[in-house]
């Protein structure tokens, strides 16, 4: 079966980009600049992302925000108009089944965007939970999505869009006109850095993304492709579904407590996450780095023992790699919550080398 | 496009070897080296250790994975290239110069034969 591809494909050929089948999508997983050019243009200057293949839909109608209270973990319906919020969308036991953000555009309107590889499921799982309460808009197939990401992000966007986009604070969005392309410009990410993410229609997509990589080039920027990004997320610590979140395990467990908001609330999964959260969770997810001098990194699915030699597993590894600017190799896993504190000691067997790693708190990366 | 310098000989592994005296150089081609996108650490056996032909004698790993190195020939390690302990980036950026990764004296001298030529190892690649 041929391969999708976004409204921005000629754009990445012309660019020299490597393209790869990422679930069904032709993607750029890195251009001539390579992975690591592209990872340290985020971190220094400003990169772009074509990321059109991820989902998106509407959700509106007059009881639209009972239906959102019963989807979300986090405080989606309650808050302000304007608001950009993450979230975990889970079964009734807790597992995840995707982590998206909601836009609240108004008491009757969120506009949603959901994981590329879920989007069908996430979109029937809108529909078979939020019952008649909503309609769901499913506009995945006709709106392109750009990531503008790095220190230099901001005071450029805000440039093409003449200043309309000043004063924005952290996961808030706007309505707004980029380049003469109508957009819904979001101040959030998923690298770690500020930026924004700049939503519009796919015949208006090419020309957006060329006018920001005129913009980007004299600043430094890059077009980044999917090795970047996820480079980029693993050392600002950020989950990824499909490696470190599933249907197996709850945010409680990933480390996304601060999404799941109980007071008062019922929605799918908050009895389990209620009584998790009560009784500690038994297993949780770390991150780690290899120990100096080991020069290995552990990748997904590579198992976490307690001690070197021919011991039982007692997690995995979910997420792994250099530490492009943090240096050293980094990763995440599952481990028991016996062995999650910082400082702890874990070996990783890398394809049959035991290989120690130690237990980090907080993100790899930080920016300053 | 890719490009295969003629005075090399190549494996199915998308290696290539090329003759030094009595010894061979071996290391990869711009193929897998574009397959592999950017190379963070290079391991490498040691000097004076045997290898076999088709048995891994190292390792590769690039930012988004880790692929083994196959003996492309049986043979001694007679020189390994320490610059990719530090600059494992030359793999990327010159290939066939100073990305070079060991270099062997072969023990089976049959085993020569069996590598390809330039056009073949083209004609590999273009069936991909």
């Amino acid at each position: 079966m041929d391969r999708r591809k976004t409204p921005l494909w000629d754009a990445h050929k012309q660019l020299g980009a490597r393209l790869i089948d990422f679930g069904g999508w032709d993607m750029p997983v890195s251009y001539p600049a390579g992975t690591i050019k592209e990872h340290k243009a985020v971190r220094e200057a400003v990169g772009l992302f074509d990321v059109s293949h991820m989902g998106e839909c509407y959700l509106r109608g007059p009881r639209v925000r009972e239906a959102v209270e019963k989807l979300t973990t986090n405080a989606v319906a309650a808050a302000p108009i304007g608001k950009a919020v993450y979230t975990l969308l889970c079964t009734p036991s807790g597992g995840v089944v995707d982590d998206c953000i909601f836009y609240k555009r108004s008491d009757e309107e969120f506009f949603v965007i959901v994981n590329a590889s879920n989007t069908a499921k996430d979109l029937a799982w809108f529909r078979e939970h939020t019952h008649s309460l909503c309609d769901v808009v499913d506009v995945s197939d006709d709106t392109a999505l750009i990531a503008v990401q790095g220190p230099k992000a901001l005071a450029m966007v805000d440039a093409l869009a003449n200043g309309a986009l000043a004063g924005m604070t952290s996961f808030t969005f706007r309505d707004a006109v980029v380049a003469g392309v109508s957009c819904v410009a979001a101040r959030t990410g998923y690298t770690g850095e500020d930026g924004f993410e700049l939503a519009c229609a796919n015949q208006d997509a090419p020309a957006l993304w060329a006018a920001l990589l005129e913009a980007a080039t004299p600043l430094g920027g890059l077009a980044v492709g999917l090795g970047a990004r996820d480079s980029l997320r693993l050392e600002a610590k950020l989950p990824l579904y499909g490696n470190d979140l599933d249907d197996d395990h709850t945010p409680l467990e990933a480390g996304l407590g601060w999404a799941v908001k109980l007071d008062n609330r019922e929605f799918l999964g908050s009895d389990v996450l209620r009584r998790q959260k009560a009784e500690g969770v038994k297993r949780q997810l770390v991150g780690f780095r290899i120990d100096d001098g080991a020069r290995a990194i552990a990748r997904q699915g590579y198992g976490v023992k307690a001690a070197p030699g021919p011991g039982k597993e007692i997690g995995v590894v979910t997420s792994g790699g250099p530490g492009i600017v943090v240096g050293g190799a980094i990763g995440l896993a599952y481990v028991p919550s016996t062995h999650a504190s910082a400082g702890s000691t874990l070996t990783i067997d890398c394809r049959g080398k035991d290989v120690t790693a130690t237990v980090v708190s907080g993100k790899f990366y930080k920016r300053s | 496009m890719s490009n295969f310098p003629g005075n090399l000989k190549y494996t199915n592994d998308h290696e290539w070897l090329e003759a030094k005296g009595s010894a061979w150089r071996v290391g990869i081609t711009q193929f897998a080296v574009d397959a592999l996108g950017d190379i963070t650490i290079v391991s490498l056996p040691n000097v004076g250790d045997l290898v076999t032909k088709g048995q891994r004698f190292g390792t590769i790993e690039s930012v988004k994975s880790v692929s083994d190195l196959y003996a492309p020939v049986s043979g001694k390690v007679t020189a390994i290239n320490g610059d990719l302990d530090g600059k494992p980036e030359l793999v990327n950026s010159e290939p066939y110069a100073g990305g070079w990764m060991i270099e062997l004296e072969p023990t089976e001298a049959s085993e020569l034969d069996e590598l390809m030529s330039p056009d073949d190892y083209g004609k590999h690649v273009a069936a991909q």
